[in-house]
């Protein structure tokens, strides 16, 4: 038993520390936020060369081993940073689902180029009407001669306005709920058909909601098997589910150690409010919450990486992100209120944090959501 | 980065496991599941057939006896013990005085002492708390004077647990009162048959008095039984504190109960056609309790594997204090929840030993509210769990 972080582990967390000082403070984030594009391409750039890329990914597709820990490690430190860059849309999410579902042509041409940073990709899964069961799809694929057509809405695209590629998750046969009869469709986003409104989210990340209207492509881009996609969709959506969990521990302890430092400095009657009693012992169970959401994580991490099988993976996941919600509810709502009104401003980045937290208690099921599925599976 | 247990570990996991099966006796594992008491007699003959095995102490380094586990060995131990339902030793000997002794004790009470504590012969109990010194220890009154080769001890103490059992009490008393109030406390043992010593027992709400206020009038111990220094019993009773919040969490007992749970739930009506493990919002409950369960188990792993790396136990211990006991309240209120009715016939005979008229409702169901009222204890004792969040705000976040 040991859980402290391996060398490696040790090399990445710090790679990431390093940028974050040099070159991420809350200032120039909100700059990147301001741009149209919403993050930096010079920033994406550097996460390639700094291999950070290649972390979600296998060993035999080129990559550093697509261990769950490892991408803990890293996101936790995105979540203290709110990098807005769209690493989990990209590799996590795009990048995990060609890696799974993908045959292994599609995966040799498509995985270097997002380990290299030179493809940017969305994948497009939710609808408006599914709310958080990856098997309610009505985005209809219909085959037309050698093509396939697509009709369909989705919403939640993380990245959608800014990927070259977006995967469209499709139904080519069965009831609107079925775990069968769904396939992930590779679709230009410049093709005929593809409308794409773009919007940043609550936590500065870009996102879109896309309909698909008549939208024609060769059945060459279909990913991997037909009708086969959606085992493929849950292990990832799992992946992505663990590491906004692990961002949003990374973000609550910036809000904790952000809540106890300013009630150490932040005078009233006389006295800073950190000698209060009352305030003491929230700031306690802020961080209460915060080890038992960084445990749980771990706890999940090692789930994924270990030799369970899928339903207790699942379960696992599901335990984490359900705590993981809690924890968010307690940890961004005290460190607002502890600080009072000057964290309600824009321009503290409490605020923000806040911001990031609660996007990531929604982001791929909330609270009741995952415990409801937990006490199912 | 890993949960693993190496080959060695889970060869001792299996043979701790089979020991259990094999040695803790049946009928005192049926009482157990049945939430009927233990009595004195059956505590230490169970911590006596645990000595014969050379596992009584867990905690004790090996040249006092102990086993000299490492951390993760221990762990394993108490895991096991916890998810059979087997009673830890009882802690005031094994957990509190003896690693005091150990630390500060001479050659002579280390001697005279600790191999009855691990044989079980002497039953210890504590004598810390006063009626007006509760989270404020070390306000306490009681006072030790000197007078020869003795000390005249006068003053009372208050929830002194299994004191009728015990044949000897450590005491915290007061030897200066011109110091500050942390620097005028001896450290004392003292015989529970000498003159002077009065028990009152104190009936709790579950209607079993496992306390005592213990009343001491002019008794006179040799000067010999301080521990250490006097004057710098505050110093050791911070030592016997930090041991006494080892195994906090619960853990184990937790998975047991929670098993015991959904047993139950799936053989209760919940009066509409169904059972209440098909109650919504039973089974939303059961599940938050579940995945809190595991976050507390993968905290106290994370301790754990700070611990064998050689990291002194911290502050963390408080986080494990805090929400393992309030886990555990919660599941006293689940059981509660599902005996319905079943948990207010006030019975409370019926839980002890020899017991032997009719039982009244189904099963233990009659013990949970009991169980309710006696765990309140939990969040109280050891350090409330509001000292223990003074202590996280102190140690851990510098406030």
């Amino acid at each position: 038993m040991d859980f402290s972080n391996t060398e490696e582990q040790q090399m990445l967390q710090e790679s990431v520390q390093k940028f974050v000082y040099k070159s991420y403070d809350f200032d120039t984030r909100n700059k990147i936020i301001a741009t149209e594009k919403g993050f930096s391409d010079e920033n994406w750039e550097l996460f390639a060369e700094l291999g950070w890329l290649t972390v979600p990914f296998q060993e035999e597709d080129g990559g550093f081993g697509g261990s769950a820990v490892d991408l803990v490690v890293m996101m936790e430190e995105f979540g203290k940073a709110m990098l807005v860059e769209p690493f989990v849309a990209t590799t996590v999410l795009a990048g995990g689902l060609i890696s799974e579902q993908g045959s292994a042509q599609q995966k040799a041409e498509l995985l270097p180029k997002i380990m290299e940073g030179k493809l940017q990709l969305a994948c497009a899964y939710a609808e408006p009407g599914s709310r958080f069961n990856l098997a309610n799809i009505k985005t209809l694929a219909v085959a037309d001669g050698d093509n396939i057509v697509l009709n369909g809405s989705k919403t939640a695209v993380l990245n959608g306005s800014n990927a070259e590629v977006l995967l469209v998750v499709a139904r080519e046969s069965g009831a609107v709920t079925d775990t069968t009869g769904v396939s992930v469709f590779m679709v230009d986003a410049t093709s005929d058909g593809v409308s794409i409104q773009a919007f940043a989210n609550v936590d500065g990340k870009k996102s879109a909601e896309i309909t698909l209207k008549d939208v024609s492509v060769p059945a060459t881009a279909r990913l991997g098997e037909a009708e086969s996609a959606l085992p493929a969709l849950t292990a990832v959506v799992a992946r992505a589910t663990l590491a906004v969990s692990a961002e949003a521990v990374g973000a609550m302890e910036a809000m904790l150690h952000k809540t106890v430092e300013y009630s150490k400095t932040r005078k009233q009657f006389g006295t800073a409010i950190g000698t209060f009693q009352a305030l003491q012992h929230r700031m306690a169970d802020m961080f209460i919450e915060c080890q038992l959401a960084r445990s749980i994580v771990i706890m999940a991490a090692m789930k994924l990486d270990g030799g369970e099988d899928a339903m207790e993976k699942s379960k696992a996941v599901s335990a984490a992100k359900s705590r993981i919600g809690k924890a968010i509810n307690n940890v961004g709502q005290e460190a607002i209120q502890i600080h009072g009104g000057i964290a309600m401003t824009e321009e503290l980045d409490v605020g923000h944090l806040f911001k990031l937290v609660t996007a990531a208690e929604i982001m791929f099921g909330n609270t009741d959501y995952h415990t409801e599925r937990f006490a199912s599976l | 980065m890993n949960a693993d247990f190496t080959a060695e570990e889970l060869q001792f996991e299996q043979e701790v496991r089979e020991f259990l099966q094999n040695d803790f006796p049946a009928e005192y594992r049926e009482k157990v599941d049945a939430g009927i008491r233990l009595s004195k007699e059956e505590l230490v003959h169970w911590q006596k057939i645990l000595y014969k095995k050379g596992w009584a102490a867990p905690n004790w380094p090996a040249e006092y006896g102990g086993t000299g586990w490492t951390a993760t060995k221990k762990h394993i131990f108490a895991t096991e013990m916890g998810l059979i339902g087997a009673p830890e030793p009882v802690p005031f000997g094994m957990k509190m005085v003896a690693p005091v002794i150990m630390a500060y004790g001479s050659d002579e009470q280390k001697q005279r002492f600790l191999p009855d504590i691990l044989e079980s012969n002497v039953w210890w109990c504590q004598g810390y708390s006063e009626p007006n010194a509760g989270s404020d220890l070390a306000s306490l009154k009681t006072s030790a004077v000197r007078d020869g080769d003795e000390y005249v001890v006068n003053g009372s103490k208050t929830w002194n647990t299994y004191g009728q059992y015990a044949d000897w009490i450590f005491c915290l008393v007061r030897t200066d009162n011109s110091v500050k109030k942390q620097e005028g406390i001896s450290f004392l043992l003292i015989d529970m048959k000498t003159p002077g010593i009065t028990l009152k027992p104190i009936v709790l709400l579950d209607g079993h008095a496992e306390v005592n206020e213990v009343f001491f009038d002019d008794v006179r111990v040799p000067a010999n039984n301080l521990i250490g220094e006097e004057n710098k019993g505050w110093t050791y009773a911070k030592v016997l504190l930090t041991h006494e919040r080892t195994n906090i969490s619960g853990v184990p007992r937790g998975k047991r109960r929670l098993a015991a749970l959904k047993r139950l739930a799936k053989n209760t009506d919940d009066g509409f056609g169904s059972t209440m493990l098909d109650n919504a919002s039973f089974r939303t409950k059961l599940a938050e309790l579940e995945i809190e369960l595991q976050a507390l188990e993968y905290s106290e792993l994370r301790t754990l594997a700070a611990l064998s790396v050689g990291n002194a136990p911290g502050p963390e211990s408080s986080i494990l204090k805090i929400v393992g006991t309030e886990l555990a309240q919660e599941m006293d209120e689940m059981f509660v929840d599902l005996a319905g009715y079943h948990c207010l016939p006030f019975v409370p005979e019926q839980f002890e030993d020899g017991f032997q008229g009719e039982a009244i409702g189904p099963g233990n169901s009659a013990a949970a509210a009991l169980t309710y009222f006696n765990n309140r204890k939990l969040s109280i004792f050891g350090g409330s769990n509001e000292i223990q969040r003074n202590i996280i705000s102190k140690a851990v976040l510098g406030l």
